[in-house]
């Protein structure tokens, strides 16, 4: 298995993936279609602080808005998940108790990578042991680049090990992998190893995720379940602000991996200023007038 | 002393590389002005024409992929090979009617026209090439191509200095043909297929047929193998039973009337453009 | 966690309020607007639900009589002695008139034809545009574009254009006439006249010298008057190979001229070191582009055995996630078919498809009660014997065979009459040098598929055609070179 994947089987055209964007993006959706999208992208949030300013303040409000995203509008759900840095997971699995929305951690020297096997096992079980309930790791980009797939995988397949019952999901960090066709070999690496998302980025490096590189990773995710049977789930993340932006992306999971994948089970968005534009777009759907920022919450 | 007697010439016909007789055992008695010598010219059939059309058919390919560079050398093989033939046409043309000083201008303007289209050979596809600016992010060129198979009713009046003003330019843009030689003055047509026997154009590229044109005109424009006709001449019947008969399988069409054809202007790069297709292809820039 | 089960689009129709249509419409002659001699009108219809749309002006031989005569009286009393940069203004003007009034022309187009508005909007008609402005610039440059030669206009050209593009095929055809200089009498065809008829308003707008242009509507019976008209120089047809035929043969022995942009029965080819997903969806625009109302349709599908089960399998789900339905929706993949007529001729050949031995595979997308549809249709256990392979069918059918060398799909690709279009889909270079120069058609398109530019050339190798169209080479149509 590890020496078919560690080739290009599936080569990507770039323009052709463009074009298949753009059609995919020109989907019209109005009136209910668009309400129930908002709020499907809504639950799909992996609410995101990932900065070295952080504190613990800062995280516990973040864990109140979400599950409070805007108390005046009613029967919103709550964000999937909040995701933080390793150290201020106690701090969020205690702010969150009882909401059910999950902890996610990045691990593995996020953002960079450049660690070695050891402690970067060492600092998932750490997050893990402290309550995590999904793993945020990044693959080691400089490896995938110099052709050592085999360390890549081996890398994914170690700390999924030590996920344990949490769940891993991997970023490729796919501003640095350049090409398609490595989002594509890396994301087969990722799930035949073991992981249980896929993700676009670390949001640290521009650009974060871009839309061929998810339509890529969508177009593998499916590729795997017709080769496997598994279902993988795929969380781009960085550089999605907007509503209109995650609807896009709810239209290119609808027609590339079908309604199944339209839970948040299986897709996330990892974002830190997406909520509000969805609730401002709600509001805007309700109430029938444009919004100001002034009226919701920025935790 | 006794007097020699003459070996006299056979025309034949020239075939894909080779000089057969007519299959249908037909021929022509052709005679000079003064009756002083009578030939037996091959009176062309339909099935000639057929044979001639399979063996151009089967060359096109191999002679279109050949370099340009190759092609245009060939050319210039055939223009010296006339050279080197220059009594013999010289005879045949005053034979046919041309004074000797008309004759030896038509035999060098053959030739230079010969060596004209060898130096076109390999720049044509310059000239008529081109990148096109498309508004997407797309690499997209424009090229030409041999149209593939040429049948042509060759000139009556110009005997040789016509038959090579059609043959180089088709030839030259990686064509076959089959040629039906003039009609009134056939001769030298087909001496002109030991000029092309002799000096490196592959069997089928160039296929010599003699006969009536009232017999095998319908037959040249109507044949479902051909993709392009040329027709030289004035006659109006013939012209439209050409053009009625190209709508069989859209022939391309290509008509010169009667015209002096040592004109310099009756040699040009847009000649060899009638018999080429334009294939524009698009390929994506990305990574 | 909050599930939604399923989560369809709502419909999202084009507004139509912003148009301006007319109960009916004369004919165009001399810059005017004109009743038909005879008073005869013939109904145009929305494919989609069979409903009347206007009523339309249908020319007798006296109306093209006219015609002629008013564009051979603009040609030689103005047209052919304007200074060429201000014929080049005229024509950006076209362009820019037909830019302002983009959406209206999109809605009219989807109405008239059937197709969805997607393509009308994003394809038809900012195309049409640009091929006005691509061919403005031409006006006066014409000297650079034939080296060695001086271009000389014809004179009055006759233009018979058809349903599946009905105004961008006015446009390719308009463009090039009036740039190079020449005077027209276009003819759309019968069942899309409405876009042809609001340009020459547009034309109006712009201020054109009366009989520059003149736009005539009609069925065969006008058309076969406009080809045998004495006082025409050329014949600029795009359609059927048949109809193509049939004007050579009418206009042999007149001494006019013609281009014909025909039929196609192009092989899409698909390796296996293809770029598989991309190539699915070169698939889909090949064939269901339009409703496969496309001459150049990618309507032969050969893909290498080592990928064919993968590459069906994934061409049948895309399938699945196409729109069939209201052409105004803007999330309409596959509109209308373009009339009635056509539909038949579509279910002919898949009966026959069948009969054949055929496998069919078509979406179950649920098809509208009124008006004229069908849905997304494959077809594979079919090989180069069978008609439905060989004919042209003008729809969204799709025939499917498999193959394992190069030479032998290239054979195939090559085994028809045809030679408009081809496509090639491989990761490799040099392959796709070889594959693209050995398929004897006018265009390829090398990982990718449906493409047009005005400055790219389109045209046809054996029965799909005589001439080109767009670029350089699209003008020399419209030219003596002396």
């Amino acid at each position: 298995m590890a020496l078919e994947i560690q080739q290009y089987t599936h080569l990507i055209d770039q323009v052709n993936a463009q074009e298949r964007v753009a059609r995919l993006f020109s989907r019209s959706i109005k009136k209910e279609s668009k309400m129930q999208a908002l709020h499907l992208a809504l639950s799909m949030i992996d609410l995101t602080t990932l900065e070295g300013k952080d504190s613990e303040g800062k995280v516990k409000q973040l864990c109140y808005k979400a599950s409070h995203l805007h108390d005046k509008y009613p029967g919103l759900p709550n964000v999937a998940a909040i995701c933080v840095y390793p150290n201020m997971v106690p701090i969020a699995k205690k702010s969150l108790d009882g909401t059910g929305i999950n902890v996610a951690s990045v691990a593995t020297a996020f953002p960079s990578g450049m660690a070695d096997i050891k402690a970067k096992l060492e600092e998932v079980k750490s997050v893990v042991d402290a309550g995590a309930d999904e793993v945020d790791m990044v693959i080691s980009r400089g490896k995938f680049l110099s052709g050592n797939y085999g360390y890549v995988s081996d890398e994914i397949s170690q700390v999924k090990e030590a996920c344990g019952k949490a769940h891993l999901k991997v970023i490729l960090e796919t501003g640095e992998l350049v090409t398609l066709d490595n989002v594509r070999l890396a994301s087969d690496i990722a799930m035949e190893a073991g992981a249980d998302f896929i993700k676009t980025s670390t949001g640290k490096i521009s650009p974060a995720a871009t839309p061929p590189v998810v339509l890529t990773m969508l177009e593998a995710v499916r590729d795997f379940q017709t080769k496997t049977g598994k279902k993988i789930g795929m969380k781009p993340a960085g550089g999605i602000g907007t509503a209109k932006q995650a609807i896009q992306y709810l239209v290119m999971i609808k027609e590339t991996l079908g309604s199944e994948w339209l839970s948040p089970d299986l897709f996330r968005f990892g974002a830190s200023s997406l909520a509000n534009d969805i609730l401002m777009q709600i509001m805007k759907q309700t109430t029938g007038q444009y919004q100001s920022k002034d009226y919701f919450s920025i935790d | 002393m006794s007097e020699r007697i003459n070996i006299q010439k056979t025309y034949k016909l020239y075939i894909g590389g080779k000089f057969p007789r007519t299959e249908s055992g037909r021929y022509i008695k052709w005679a000079d002005k003064k009756n002083s010598t009578v030939v037996n010219i091959c009176r062309g059939s339909r099935k000639d024409f057929r044979n001639a059309m399979v063996s151009a058919r089967g060359a096109v390919s191999g002679w279109s992929s050949r370099t340009a560079y190759n092609r245009a050398q060939i050319l210039y093989r055939v223009g010296e090979m006339l050279e080197g033939r220059r009594d013999q046409f010289m005879a045949e043309l005053t034979l046919q009617g041309l004074s000797k000083k008309q004759a030896e201008k038509e035999i060098n303007q053959s030739i230079d026209r010969l060596i004209y289209y060898a130096g076109w050979a390999d720049k044509f596809q310059q000239i008529f090439s081109r990148v096109n600016p498309v508004s997407l992010p797309y690499f997209n060129f424009t090229s030409t191509e041999a149209t593939g198979v040429v049948a042509a009713i060759a000139p009556d009046d110009s005997s040789l200095l016509g038959l090579v003003s059609i043959i180089a330019p088709v030839i030259a843009g990686g064509n076959s043909i089959v040629i039906m030689a003039s009609e009134s003055f056939p001769l030298c047509s087909i001496s002109f297929g030991e000029v092309l026997y002799t000096s490196d154009v592959p069997g089928g590229v160039i296929n010599i047929l003699t006969g009536y044109r009232s017999e095998l005109i319908d037959h040249f424009s109507s044949h479902m193998d051909v993709n392009a006709i040329i027709y030289c001449g004035d006659n109006e019947d013939d012209k439209k039973l050409v053009e009625m008969n190209a709508a069989l399988n859209v022939k391309h069409v290509i008509q010169f009337p009667v015209q002096d054809w040592a004109k310099d202007q009756h040699q040009s790069p847009y000649h060899i453009l009638k018999c080429q297709e334009t294939k524009t292809t698009w390929h994506p820039i990305g990574v | 966690m909050k599930k939604v089960k399923t989560w369809e689009y709502s419909p999202a129709p084009e507004s139509t309020d912003h148009i301006q249509l007319k109960d009916k419409y004369d004919l165009f002659i001399n810059g005017e607007f004109v009743p038909s001699s005879d008073g005869k009108y013939f109904d145009t219809i929305n494919p989609s639900n069979e409903k009347k749309i206007a009523e339309v002006a249908q020319a007798g031989k006296a109306d093209v009589e006219k015609a002629v005569a008013s564009a051979r009286k603009a040609y030689d009393k103005t047209w052919s002695k304007m200074p060429a940069k201000e014929r080049g203004k005229y024509i950006f003007r076209i362009a820019r008139l037909l830019q302002e009034r983009a959406r209206e022309f999109s809605v009219i187009e989807t109405l008239d034809g059937g197709k969805p508005i997607r393509e009308s909007r994003d394809v038809d008609v900012p195309l049409a545009a640009a091929h006005f402005f691509y061919h403005a610039g031409w006006a006066d440059k014409l000297e650079y574009a034939f080296p060695g030669r001086t271009a000389k206009p014809l004179g009055v050209v006759g233009q018979i254009i058809p349903w599946n593009f009905p105004l961008l095929m006015a446009a390719w055809k308009l463009a090039p006439a009036l740039a190079t200089g020449n005077t027209v009498v276009l003819k759309p065809a019968e069942t899309t006249p409405l876009t042809a008829m609001k340009l020459a308003e547009i034309i109006q707008e712009a201020d054109l010298p009366p009989g520059v242009v003149n736009i005539i509507n009609g069925a065969g019976e006008t058309g076969r008057h406009l080809v045998n008209h004495g006082d025409i120089n050329k014949i600029a047809f795009t359609g059927s190979t048949d109809v193509g035929k049939y004007i050579m043969e009418s206009v042999a022995g007149s001494g006019k001229k013609y281009t014909l942009e025909l039929g196609g029965k192009a092989a899409n080819i698909i390796f296996e070191d293809a770029a598989i997903d991309q190539a699915v969806e070169g698939i889909i625009n090949a064939i269901f582009f339009n409703q496969g109302h496309v001459c150049c349709a990618g309507s032969r599908l050969y893909v290498q055995e080592g990928v064919a089960e993968e590459v069906i399998a994934k061409l049948q789900k895309r399938m699945d996630t196409l729109i069939v339905g209201d052409p105004l929706d803007k999330n309409t993949d596959i509109g209308a078919i373009n009339s009635k007529m056509q539909l038949d001729k579509i279910k002919e050949y898949v009966k026959l498809g069948k009969n054949e031995g055929g496998t069919l595979y078509q979406t179950s997308c649920s098809l509208p009660k009124k008006g004229y549809w069908f849905a997304p249709t494959i077809f594979t256990d079919v090989s180069q014997s069978n008609r439905i392979v060989q004919e042209e069918i003008f729809g969204p059918v799709l025939a499917i065979q498999t193959f394992r060398t190069v030479d032998e799909v290239i054979a195939k690709a090559n085994n028809s009459p045809y030679g408009l279009s081809g496509g090639v889909w491989t990761d490799k270079g040099s392959k796709i040098y070889k594959v693209s120069q050995d398929i004897r058609a006018g265009v390829i398109w090398a990982n990718t598929f449906n493409k047009f530019d005005p400055a790219s050339p389109f045209g046809g190798y054996k029965e799909s055609g005589v001439g080109s169209e767009g670029g350089i080479e699209g003008l020399s149509g419209y030219v003596n070179l002396v």
